[in-house]
Protein backbone atom coordinates (compact mmCIF):
# COMPACT_ATOMS: atom_id res chain seq x y z
CA UNK A 1 0.00 0.00 0.00
CA UNK A 2 3.05 2.17 0.49
CA UNK A 3 5.26 3.75 -1.90
CA UNK A 4 9.14 4.02 -2.14
CA UNK A 5 9.23 6.29 1.12
CA UNK A 6 7.28 6.12 3.97
CA UNK A 7 6.99 9.10 6.60
CA UNK A 8 5.93 8.18 10.11
CA UNK A 9 4.26 10.08 13.18
CA UNK A 10 3.85 8.75 16.41
CA UNK A 11 2.52 10.83 19.18
CA UNK A 12 0.76 10.16 22.50
CA UNK A 13 1.89 10.73 26.03
CA UNK A 14 4.47 10.18 28.58
CA UNK A 15 4.74 6.43 29.78
CA UNK A 16 2.48 4.89 26.61
CA UNK A 17 6.00 4.11 24.93
CA UNK A 18 5.92 6.19 21.70
CA UNK A 19 9.69 5.89 21.44
CA UNK A 20 9.71 2.33 21.46
CA UNK A 21 7.24 1.99 19.32
CA UNK A 22 8.47 3.58 16.97
CA UNK A 23 12.23 2.43 17.32
CA UNK A 24 10.68 -1.05 16.87
CA UNK A 25 9.14 -0.43 13.44
CA UNK A 26 12.64 1.48 12.68
CA UNK A 27 14.63 -1.28 13.70
CA UNK A 28 12.52 -3.72 12.28
CA UNK A 29 12.73 -1.82 8.75
CA UNK A 30 16.47 -1.51 8.91
CA UNK A 31 18.07 -4.76 10.07
CA UNK A 32 15.30 -7.34 9.67
CA UNK A 33 13.26 -6.57 6.02
CA UNK A 34 16.62 -4.99 4.46
CA UNK A 35 15.40 -1.41 4.21
CA UNK A 36 16.61 2.20 5.40
CA UNK A 37 14.89 3.93 8.33
CA UNK A 38 15.66 6.93 9.90
CA UNK A 39 14.52 7.93 12.91
CA UNK A 40 14.57 11.60 15.00
CA UNK A 41 12.87 11.53 18.80
CA UNK A 42 11.50 15.23 19.88
CA UNK A 43 14.17 16.36 22.23
CA UNK A 44 13.82 19.60 24.23
CA UNK A 45 11.50 20.99 26.51
CA UNK A 46 8.35 20.35 24.20
CA UNK A 47 9.52 16.10 24.81
CA UNK A 48 9.25 16.81 28.52
CA UNK A 49 5.70 16.50 30.35
CA UNK A 50 2.97 14.77 29.14
CA UNK A 51 3.19 14.19 24.88
CA UNK A 52 5.88 12.26 23.66
CA UNK A 53 6.59 11.65 19.32
CA UNK A 54 8.56 9.99 17.27
CA UNK A 55 9.27 10.91 13.38
CA UNK A 56 10.42 8.02 11.49
CA UNK A 57 11.10 7.47 7.56
CA UNK A 58 11.42 4.22 5.99
CA UNK A 59 12.52 4.10 2.71
CA UNK A 60 14.13 1.14 0.03
CA UNK A 61 16.52 4.01 -0.50
CA UNK A 62 19.56 5.98 1.34
CA UNK A 63 17.70 8.51 3.12
CA UNK A 64 19.02 11.93 2.72
CA UNK A 65 17.02 14.78 4.47
CA UNK A 66 16.34 13.22 7.54
CA UNK A 67 13.38 14.52 9.15
CA UNK A 68 9.73 14.27 7.76
CA UNK A 69 8.21 16.53 5.77
CA UNK A 70 4.93 14.55 4.41
CA UNK A 71 3.68 12.53 6.87
CA UNK A 72 2.15 9.82 5.22
CA UNK A 73 1.39 7.54 8.54
CA UNK A 74 0.42 8.93 11.64
CA UNK A 75 -0.29 6.49 14.79
CA UNK A 76 -1.73 8.77 17.50
CA UNK A 77 -2.52 7.77 21.09
CA UNK A 78 -3.72 10.65 22.95
CA UNK A 79 -6.21 13.22 22.32
CA UNK A 80 -3.77 15.58 22.56
CA UNK A 81 -1.20 14.23 19.93
CA UNK A 82 -4.05 14.30 17.55
CA UNK A 83 -4.66 17.91 18.10
CA UNK A 84 -1.07 18.63 17.65
CA UNK A 85 -0.32 16.60 15.30
CA UNK A 86 -3.06 15.48 12.75
CA UNK A 87 -3.24 18.33 10.52
CA UNK A 88 0.29 17.42 9.62
CA UNK A 89 -0.76 13.78 7.58
CA UNK A 90 -1.28 14.31 3.89
CA UNK A 91 -4.33 13.78 2.00
CA UNK A 92 -4.83 10.20 1.18
CA UNK A 93 -2.77 9.54 3.97
CA UNK A 94 -2.82 6.88 7.18
CA UNK A 95 -4.48 7.33 10.00
CA UNK A 96 -4.49 5.78 13.28
CA UNK A 97 -5.51 6.22 16.69
CA UNK A 98 -6.33 4.49 20.21
CA UNK A 99 -9.96 4.16 19.92
CA UNK A 100 -10.61 5.04 23.83
CA UNK A 101 -8.08 7.89 24.18
CA UNK A 102 -8.65 10.04 20.52
CA UNK A 103 -12.08 10.88 20.41
CA UNK A 104 -13.70 10.13 16.38
CA UNK A 105 -16.04 12.89 16.28
CA UNK A 106 -14.41 15.73 14.06
CA UNK A 107 -11.75 13.18 12.60
CA UNK A 108 -10.58 14.51 9.40
CA UNK A 109 -12.64 13.16 6.74
CA UNK A 110 -9.69 13.15 3.79
CA UNK A 111 -7.71 10.74 5.09
CA UNK A 112 -8.15 6.93 5.70
CA UNK A 113 -8.94 5.96 9.37
CA UNK A 114 -8.11 2.71 11.33
CA UNK A 115 -8.84 2.73 15.08
CA UNK A 116 -8.14 0.12 17.74
CA UNK A 117 -8.91 -0.35 21.12
CA UNK A 118 -5.42 -0.71 22.35
CA UNK A 119 -5.45 0.08 26.04
CA UNK A 120 -8.49 -2.45 26.79
CA UNK A 121 -6.77 -5.19 24.70
CA UNK A 122 -3.29 -4.71 26.51
CA UNK A 123 -5.12 -4.65 29.90
CA UNK A 124 -6.74 -7.84 29.15
CA UNK A 125 -3.72 -9.46 28.22
CA UNK A 126 -2.45 -8.11 31.82
CA UNK A 127 -0.29 -5.55 31.14
CA UNK A 128 -1.50 -2.13 30.23
CA UNK A 129 2.07 -1.21 29.57
CA UNK A 130 2.16 -3.27 26.35
CA UNK A 131 -0.60 -1.09 24.69
CA UNK A 132 2.26 0.16 22.65
CA UNK A 133 3.06 -3.43 20.99
CA UNK A 134 -0.68 -3.60 20.47
CA UNK A 135 -0.77 -0.52 18.61
CA UNK A 136 2.54 -1.67 16.73
CA UNK A 137 0.89 -4.67 16.04
CA UNK A 138 -2.22 -2.91 14.85
CA UNK A 139 -0.17 -0.45 12.32
CA UNK A 140 2.18 -3.18 11.27
CA UNK A 141 -1.39 -4.87 9.61
CA UNK A 142 -2.83 -2.19 8.61
CA UNK A 143 0.51 -0.39 6.54
CA UNK A 144 2.30 -3.10 5.89
CA UNK A 145 5.10 -0.79 6.03
CA UNK A 146 7.30 -3.31 7.39
CA UNK A 147 6.99 -7.36 7.03
CA UNK A 148 5.36 -8.88 9.59
CA UNK A 149 8.01 -10.91 10.66
CA UNK A 150 10.38 -8.50 11.10
CA UNK A 151 8.32 -6.82 13.39
CA UNK A 152 8.32 -9.95 15.61
CA UNK A 153 11.70 -10.07 15.31
CA UNK A 154 12.33 -6.58 16.46
CA UNK A 155 10.38 -6.67 19.32
CA UNK A 156 11.77 -9.82 20.85
CA UNK A 157 14.93 -8.02 20.84
CA UNK A 158 13.40 -4.80 21.93
CA UNK A 159 11.59 -5.04 25.06
CA UNK A 160 12.32 -6.08 28.45
CA UNK A 161 13.78 -9.38 28.81
CA UNK A 162 11.30 -11.58 30.69
CA UNK A 163 8.20 -10.22 28.85
CA UNK A 164 9.20 -10.81 25.27
CA UNK A 165 5.87 -13.63 25.07
CA UNK A 166 3.75 -11.36 26.64
CA UNK A 167 4.90 -8.65 24.28
CA UNK A 168 4.28 -11.08 20.98
CA UNK A 169 0.83 -11.69 22.57
CA UNK A 170 0.05 -8.37 22.34
CA UNK A 171 1.65 -7.91 18.90
CA UNK A 172 -0.38 -10.45 17.74
CA UNK A 173 -3.38 -9.27 19.43
CA UNK A 174 -3.08 -5.96 17.53
CA UNK A 175 -2.27 -7.71 14.15
CA UNK A 176 -4.93 -9.88 13.96
CA UNK A 177 -7.23 -6.65 14.87
CA UNK A 178 -5.65 -4.77 12.29
CA UNK A 179 -6.54 -7.92 9.73
CA UNK A 180 -10.21 -8.17 10.56
CA UNK A 181 -10.96 -4.36 10.44
CA UNK A 182 -9.32 -4.41 6.58
CA UNK A 183 -11.35 -7.77 5.91
CA UNK A 184 -14.23 -5.72 6.96
CA UNK A 185 -13.52 -3.07 4.90
CA UNK A 186 -12.52 -5.28 1.63
CA UNK B 1 32.22 -10.16 31.82
CA UNK B 2 35.62 -8.68 30.90
CA UNK B 3 35.67 -8.22 27.40
CA UNK B 4 39.25 -6.82 25.96
CA UNK B 5 38.24 -6.29 22.76
CA UNK B 6 34.99 -4.76 23.72
CA UNK B 7 33.43 -4.64 20.20
CA UNK B 8 30.31 -5.00 19.91
CA UNK B 9 30.04 -6.52 16.08
CA UNK B 10 26.72 -6.81 14.65
CA UNK B 11 24.08 -4.63 13.14
CA UNK B 12 22.39 -2.64 15.48
CA UNK B 13 19.61 0.44 15.53
CA UNK B 14 21.03 3.20 17.41
CA UNK B 15 21.79 6.98 17.63
CA UNK B 16 25.04 8.79 16.63
CA UNK B 17 26.14 9.30 20.02
CA UNK B 18 25.91 5.48 20.83
CA UNK B 19 27.23 4.86 17.76
CA UNK B 20 30.47 7.37 18.61
CA UNK B 21 30.78 5.39 22.24
CA UNK B 22 31.22 2.13 20.12
CA UNK B 23 33.55 3.24 17.51
CA UNK B 24 35.57 4.78 20.66
CA UNK B 25 35.90 1.32 22.67
CA UNK B 26 36.29 -0.42 19.13
CA UNK B 27 39.56 2.19 18.84
CA UNK B 28 40.61 1.18 22.11
CA UNK B 29 39.88 3.81 24.01
CA UNK B 30 39.55 2.61 27.64
CA UNK B 31 39.60 6.34 29.33
CA UNK B 32 37.07 9.12 28.97
CA UNK B 33 36.37 12.01 31.35
CA UNK B 34 34.03 14.08 31.06
CA UNK B 35 31.20 16.96 31.86
CA UNK B 36 28.40 15.84 30.53
CA UNK B 37 26.14 18.29 28.37
CA UNK B 38 23.39 18.03 26.00
CA UNK B 39 23.42 16.67 23.17
CA UNK B 40 26.46 14.93 23.31
CA UNK B 41 25.39 13.47 27.01
CA UNK B 42 23.97 9.69 25.82
CA UNK B 43 27.79 9.10 24.32
CA UNK B 44 29.33 9.10 27.84
CA UNK B 45 25.91 7.68 29.39
CA UNK B 46 26.57 4.71 27.33
CA UNK B 47 30.71 4.53 27.97
CA UNK B 48 29.60 4.47 31.36
CA UNK B 49 27.52 1.49 30.86
CA UNK B 50 29.77 0.20 28.67
CA UNK B 51 33.14 0.94 30.75
CA UNK B 52 32.77 -1.39 33.58
CA UNK B 53 32.90 -4.68 31.46
CA UNK B 54 35.54 -3.64 29.39
CA UNK B 55 38.22 -2.83 31.47
CA UNK B 56 37.70 0.73 30.71
CA UNK B 57 37.20 3.97 33.36
CA UNK B 58 35.22 6.74 33.32
CA UNK B 59 35.04 9.76 35.26
CA UNK B 60 32.59 12.71 35.34
CA UNK B 61 34.50 15.35 36.15
CA UNK B 62 33.90 18.93 37.32
CA UNK B 63 34.17 20.59 34.65
CA UNK B 64 35.62 20.49 31.07
CA UNK B 65 38.81 22.48 31.77
CA UNK B 66 39.29 19.31 34.16
CA UNK B 67 37.95 16.84 31.87
CA UNK B 68 40.08 18.04 28.65
CA UNK B 69 43.38 17.55 31.13
CA UNK B 70 42.64 14.30 32.78
CA UNK B 71 42.29 12.42 29.36
CA UNK B 72 46.05 13.46 28.88
CA UNK B 73 47.34 12.93 31.91
CA UNK B 74 45.76 9.10 31.47
CA UNK B 75 47.48 8.86 27.64
CA UNK B 76 50.74 9.74 29.17
CA UNK B 77 50.01 6.74 31.07
CA UNK B 78 49.41 4.38 28.23
CA UNK B 79 45.59 4.44 27.75
CA UNK B 80 43.98 6.01 24.75
CA UNK B 81 41.35 8.42 25.62
CA UNK B 82 38.83 10.82 25.19
CA UNK B 83 36.35 13.63 25.84
CA UNK B 84 33.04 14.70 24.88
CA UNK B 85 31.15 17.74 25.37
CA UNK B 86 29.08 20.34 23.01
CA UNK B 87 29.74 24.38 21.99
CA UNK B 88 29.83 26.10 25.83
CA UNK B 89 32.08 22.90 26.85
CA UNK B 90 33.91 22.68 24.22
CA UNK B 91 35.00 26.89 24.81
CA UNK B 92 35.93 25.88 28.35
CA UNK B 93 38.19 23.28 26.50
CA UNK B 94 40.51 25.11 24.46
CA UNK B 95 43.17 26.41 26.53
CA UNK B 96 44.02 22.42 26.56
CA UNK B 97 43.58 21.46 22.85
CA UNK B 98 46.83 23.57 22.77
CA UNK B 99 48.48 21.83 25.64
CA UNK B 100 47.93 18.62 23.81
CA UNK B 101 48.91 19.97 20.45
CA UNK B 102 52.04 21.18 22.21
CA UNK B 103 52.62 18.23 24.66
CA UNK B 104 51.90 16.03 21.38
CA UNK B 105 49.56 13.83 23.36
CA UNK B 106 47.27 11.79 21.34
CA UNK B 107 43.80 12.45 22.17
CA UNK B 108 40.03 12.24 20.57
CA UNK B 109 37.80 15.67 21.54
CA UNK B 110 34.06 15.17 20.89
CA UNK B 111 32.12 18.24 19.68
CA UNK B 112 27.99 17.49 19.38
CA UNK B 113 27.77 21.12 18.03
CA UNK B 114 24.46 22.66 19.06
CA UNK B 115 23.28 26.19 18.01
CA UNK B 116 25.15 29.15 19.78
CA UNK B 117 27.05 31.43 21.31
CA UNK B 118 27.19 30.57 25.28
CA UNK B 119 24.17 28.32 25.84
CA UNK B 120 22.22 29.10 22.63
CA UNK B 121 19.68 26.24 21.65
CA UNK B 122 21.39 23.31 23.44
CA UNK B 123 18.52 20.35 21.33
CA UNK B 124 18.96 22.29 18.42
CA UNK B 125 21.88 21.26 15.51
CA UNK B 126 24.10 24.12 14.24
CA UNK B 127 27.63 23.60 12.90
CA UNK B 128 28.94 26.84 14.50
CA UNK B 129 32.40 25.51 16.18
CA UNK B 130 34.28 24.95 12.73
CA UNK B 131 36.63 27.77 12.78
CA UNK B 132 37.31 27.08 16.95
CA UNK B 133 37.87 23.56 16.17
CA UNK B 134 40.68 24.93 13.84
CA UNK B 135 41.64 28.18 15.48
CA UNK B 136 40.16 27.72 19.40
CA UNK B 137 43.47 27.72 21.22
CA UNK B 138 46.45 30.36 21.03
CA UNK B 139 49.40 30.40 19.16
CA UNK B 140 50.34 28.25 15.94
CA UNK B 141 49.58 24.50 16.01
CA UNK B 142 47.68 21.80 13.79
CA UNK B 143 44.70 19.76 14.46
CA UNK B 144 42.86 17.35 12.29
CA UNK B 145 38.56 17.92 12.71
CA UNK B 146 36.25 15.12 10.70
CA UNK B 147 32.49 15.35 10.27
CA UNK B 148 30.40 12.84 10.02
CA UNK B 149 26.98 12.72 8.64
CA UNK B 150 25.43 9.48 9.90
CA UNK B 151 26.01 7.08 13.09
CA UNK B 152 27.36 4.74 11.09
CA UNK B 153 29.89 7.56 10.28
CA UNK B 154 29.67 8.10 13.77
CA UNK B 155 31.50 4.67 14.37
CA UNK B 156 33.91 4.58 11.67
CA UNK B 157 35.14 8.04 11.97
CA UNK B 158 35.50 8.00 16.12
CA UNK B 159 37.73 5.12 14.96
CA UNK B 160 39.54 6.99 12.48
CA UNK B 161 39.89 10.00 15.09
CA UNK B 162 41.92 7.58 17.11
CA UNK B 163 44.12 6.48 14.64
CA UNK B 164 44.85 9.68 13.11
CA UNK B 165 45.46 11.10 17.11
CA UNK B 166 47.97 8.06 17.49
CA UNK B 167 49.52 8.55 14.25
CA UNK B 168 50.29 11.94 14.16
CA UNK B 169 49.92 12.61 17.99
CA UNK B 170 47.58 15.21 17.86
CA UNK B 171 44.41 16.08 19.47
CA UNK B 172 41.87 14.88 17.00
CA UNK B 173 38.51 16.37 16.98
CA UNK B 174 35.05 14.62 16.18
CA UNK B 175 32.63 17.07 14.86
CA UNK B 176 29.54 16.00 14.98
CA UNK B 177 26.02 17.98 15.29
CA UNK B 178 22.68 17.66 17.42
CA UNK B 179 20.51 15.99 14.30
CA UNK B 180 23.74 13.26 13.55
CA UNK B 181 24.07 12.80 17.70
CA UNK B 182 20.36 11.80 18.03
CA UNK B 183 20.06 10.31 14.72
CA UNK B 184 18.94 6.48 14.92
CA UNK B 185 20.03 4.62 11.94
CA UNK B 186 21.24 0.85 11.70
CA UNK B 187 25.19 1.06 12.21
CA UNK B 188 26.74 -1.99 11.24
CA UNK B 189 29.64 -2.92 13.54
CA UNK B 190 32.35 -5.24 11.73
CA UNK B 191 34.29 -7.81 13.95
CA UNK B 192 36.88 -6.54 16.02
CA UNK B 193 39.58 -8.17 13.87
CA UNK B 194 38.51 -6.40 10.74
CA UNK B 195 39.00 -3.07 12.47
CA UNK B 196 42.35 -1.79 12.00
CA UNK B 197 43.39 -0.19 15.17
CA UNK B 198 46.50 1.72 15.01
CA UNK B 199 49.23 1.21 18.04
CA UNK B 200 51.15 3.52 19.69
CA UNK B 201 55.10 3.73 18.61
CA UNK B 202 56.36 4.02 21.69
CA UNK B 203 60.43 4.28 22.31
CA UNK B 204 62.48 1.17 23.70
CA UNK B 205 66.12 2.35 23.55
CA UNK B 206 68.33 2.78 26.22
CA UNK B 207 67.00 4.71 29.41
CA UNK B 208 69.79 7.10 28.69
CA UNK B 209 69.79 7.94 25.03
CA UNK B 210 66.12 8.89 25.19
CA UNK B 211 65.40 11.91 23.62
CA UNK B 212 61.57 12.31 24.42
CA UNK B 213 60.70 14.86 21.29
CA UNK B 214 63.14 13.64 18.94
CA UNK B 215 60.99 12.95 15.80
CA UNK B 216 60.96 10.62 13.31
CA UNK B 217 61.16 11.11 9.07
CA UNK B 218 56.93 11.65 9.39
CA UNK B 219 58.03 14.32 12.00
CA UNK B 220 55.69 12.71 14.81
CA UNK B 221 58.04 10.99 17.81
CA UNK B 222 57.45 8.07 19.55
CA UNK B 223 56.12 8.01 23.04
CA UNK B 224 57.17 6.95 26.30
CA UNK B 225 54.93 5.48 28.85
CA UNK B 226 54.91 7.29 31.99
CA UNK B 227 55.79 5.30 34.91
CA UNK B 228 57.93 2.51 33.09
CA UNK B 229 61.52 4.39 34.26
CA UNK B 230 62.06 6.67 31.67
CA UNK B 231 62.48 9.96 33.65
CA UNK B 232 60.28 12.47 31.41
CA UNK B 233 58.93 15.80 31.25
CA UNK B 234 56.19 17.20 29.55
CA UNK B 235 55.62 20.85 29.06
CA UNK B 236 53.06 23.51 27.64
CA UNK B 237 56.33 25.69 27.48
CA UNK B 238 58.70 25.92 24.45
CA UNK B 239 60.56 23.02 24.57
CA UNK B 240 63.74 21.21 22.87
CA UNK B 241 63.97 17.36 21.99
CA UNK B 242 64.58 16.33 25.81
CA UNK B 243 61.62 18.09 26.63
CA UNK B 244 62.68 20.29 29.09
CA UNK B 245 61.77 24.25 28.74
CA UNK B 246 63.80 26.17 25.83
CA UNK B 247 62.87 29.52 25.75
CA UNK B 248 64.56 30.57 22.73
CA UNK B 249 63.60 31.78 19.48
CA UNK B 250 65.39 28.74 17.96
CA UNK B 251 63.48 26.63 19.74
CA UNK B 252 60.67 28.16 19.22
CA UNK B 253 61.06 27.96 15.44
CA UNK B 254 61.76 24.14 15.34
CA UNK B 255 59.35 23.02 17.53
CA UNK B 256 56.33 25.32 16.60
CA UNK B 257 57.19 24.68 12.96
CA UNK B 258 56.99 20.89 13.23
CA UNK B 259 54.08 20.60 14.65
CA UNK B 260 52.42 22.67 12.00
CA UNK B 261 54.11 20.68 9.44
CA UNK B 262 53.44 17.50 10.60
CA UNK B 263 49.59 17.91 9.46
CA UNK B 264 50.66 20.14 6.36
CA UNK B 265 53.12 17.73 5.05
CA UNK B 266 50.89 14.80 5.96
CA UNK B 267 47.72 16.34 4.82
CA UNK B 268 47.42 14.22 1.21
CA UNK B 269 46.60 11.10 3.69
CA UNK B 270 45.25 12.66 6.55
CA UNK B 271 42.58 14.36 3.92
CA UNK B 272 39.20 12.29 3.16
CA UNK B 273 36.47 13.80 0.73
CA UNK B 274 33.63 12.08 -1.09
CA UNK B 275 32.56 13.49 -4.73
CA UNK B 276 29.62 13.13 -7.06
CA UNK B 277 29.32 14.33 -10.24
CA UNK B 278 31.85 16.97 -10.31
CA UNK B 279 34.24 16.12 -13.23
CA UNK B 280 32.59 18.50 -15.67
CA UNK B 281 30.18 20.49 -12.96
CA UNK B 282 29.56 24.27 -13.38
CA UNK B 283 28.56 24.48 -9.57
CA UNK B 284 29.73 22.24 -7.11
CA UNK B 285 28.14 22.45 -3.53
CA UNK B 286 30.81 22.01 -0.81
CA UNK B 287 28.96 20.32 2.33
CA UNK B 288 30.08 18.47 5.56
CA UNK B 289 28.07 16.87 8.26
CA UNK B 290 24.07 16.77 8.26
CA UNK B 291 24.76 19.22 5.94
CA UNK B 292 25.94 16.86 3.15
CA UNK B 293 22.28 15.32 3.81
CA UNK B 294 20.34 18.19 3.28
CA UNK B 295 22.00 19.35 -0.08
CA UNK B 296 21.11 16.01 -2.07
CA UNK B 297 17.67 16.65 -2.51
CA UNK B 298 18.47 20.03 -3.97
CA UNK B 299 21.23 18.48 -6.29
CA UNK B 300 18.85 16.02 -7.59
CA UNK B 301 16.20 18.45 -8.00
CA UNK B 302 18.69 20.72 -10.16
CA UNK B 303 20.35 17.97 -11.98
CA UNK B 304 16.60 16.79 -13.08
CA UNK B 305 15.96 20.21 -14.52
CA UNK B 306 19.54 19.81 -16.83
CA UNK B 307 21.84 21.61 -14.23
CA UNK B 308 25.03 20.07 -13.95
CA UNK B 309 25.87 20.11 -10.24
CA UNK B 310 28.89 18.60 -8.60
CA UNK B 311 28.84 17.52 -5.06
CA UNK B 312 31.70 17.70 -3.00
CA UNK B 313 31.77 16.32 1.15
CA UNK B 314 34.27 17.14 2.77
CA UNK B 315 34.98 14.33 5.48
CA UNK B 316 37.96 15.88 6.87
CA UNK B 317 37.01 19.51 7.57
CA UNK B 318 40.64 20.05 8.65
CA UNK B 319 43.21 20.02 7.45
CA UNK B 320 41.39 21.63 4.26
CA UNK B 321 41.32 19.68 1.39
CA UNK B 322 42.94 23.16 -0.76
CA UNK B 323 44.48 21.45 -3.93
CA UNK B 324 41.55 20.22 -4.59
CA UNK B 325 39.37 23.12 -4.69
CA UNK B 326 42.01 25.32 -5.82
CA UNK B 327 41.75 22.55 -9.05
CA UNK B 328 38.24 23.16 -9.18
CA UNK B 329 38.33 26.75 -9.02
CA UNK B 330 39.87 27.15 -12.31
CA UNK B 331 37.46 24.67 -14.07
CA UNK B 332 33.59 25.42 -12.35
CA UNK B 333 31.58 28.72 -12.44
CA UNK B 334 30.78 28.47 -9.05
CA UNK B 335 30.93 27.51 -5.14
CA UNK B 336 28.01 26.25 -3.40
CA UNK B 337 28.62 26.44 0.64
CA UNK B 338 25.71 25.63 2.74
CA UNK B 339 26.60 25.74 6.35
CA UNK B 340 24.57 25.81 9.77
CA UNK B 341 26.00 28.92 10.63
CA UNK B 342 26.23 32.37 8.65
CA UNK B 343 29.74 31.71 7.24
CA UNK B 344 32.62 29.58 8.64
CA UNK B 345 33.85 26.99 6.42
CA UNK B 346 33.02 29.36 3.05
CA UNK B 347 36.22 31.49 4.14
CA UNK B 348 38.11 28.41 2.85
CA UNK B 349 36.44 28.22 -0.02
CA UNK B 350 36.74 31.79 -0.91
CA UNK B 351 40.29 31.73 0.03
CA UNK B 352 41.11 29.20 -2.51
CA UNK B 353 39.07 30.48 -5.53
CA UNK B 354 41.02 32.95 -5.25
CA UNK B 355 38.93 35.28 -7.45
CA UNK B 356 38.25 32.43 -9.89
CA UNK B 357 35.12 31.58 -9.48
CA UNK B 358 32.25 33.17 -7.76
CA UNK B 359 31.47 31.27 -3.83
CA UNK B 360 27.83 31.70 -2.43
CA UNK B 361 27.20 30.48 1.00
CA UNK B 362 23.92 29.15 2.20
CA UNK B 363 23.40 30.66 5.88
CA UNK B 364 21.49 29.26 8.56
CA UNK B 365 21.64 30.40 11.97
CA UNK B 366 20.93 26.84 13.33
CA UNK B 367 18.14 25.33 15.27
CA UNK B 368 17.37 23.10 12.59
CA UNK B 369 18.91 21.76 9.25
CA UNK B 370 18.31 23.62 5.85
CA UNK B 371 15.30 23.38 3.87
CA UNK B 372 16.75 21.93 0.43
CA UNK B 373 14.93 24.67 -1.16
CA UNK B 374 17.53 27.40 0.31
CA UNK B 375 20.39 25.39 -1.10
CA UNK B 376 18.49 24.33 -4.35
CA UNK B 377 17.53 28.49 -4.65
CA UNK B 378 20.89 28.68 -4.18
CA UNK B 379 22.20 27.51 -7.15
CA UNK B 380 19.68 28.09 -9.38
CA UNK B 381 20.68 31.49 -8.71
CA UNK B 382 24.06 31.22 -9.19
CA UNK B 383 22.92 28.82 -13.21
CA UNK B 384 20.87 31.89 -13.89
CA UNK B 385 23.64 34.63 -13.34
Amino acid sequence: MFMARTEIKIGGFGGQGVILGGYIIGRAASIYDNKFATMIQAFGPEARGSSASAELIISDETITYPYITAPNLMVLMSQEAYTKFASELIAGGTLITEEELVTSSNLRKDVQHFSIPATRFAEELGKKMVLNIVMMGFTSAISNVVHEQAMIEAVKVSVPKGTEDLNLKAFQKGYEYGQKILKGKN
Amino acid sequence: MHDDSGVLTGAHFIDGDHACSEGAIAAGCRFVAGYPITPSTEIVERIAERFPFVGGVFIQMEDEIASSIAIQGAVWAGKKAMTVTSGPGFSLMMEHIGYAAMTETPCVFVDVQRAGPSTGLPTMPAQGDMMQARWGSHGDYGIIALCPNSPQECFDLTIRAFNLAEQFRVPVLLMMDECVGHMIERVIIPPAHEIQVFKRRYYHGPKNELLLFQPDKDLVPPMVKAGEGYQIHVTGLTHDENGYPNMTVGAQAKLVTRLVNKIRMNADTIIDYREDGVEGADIVVVTYGITSRTAIPAIEQARKEGMRIGHLRLVTAWPFPEKRIRELASKVKAFVVPELNLGQMVYEVERLASGKSKVELVPHAGGTVHNPKEIYAAIKHLVKG
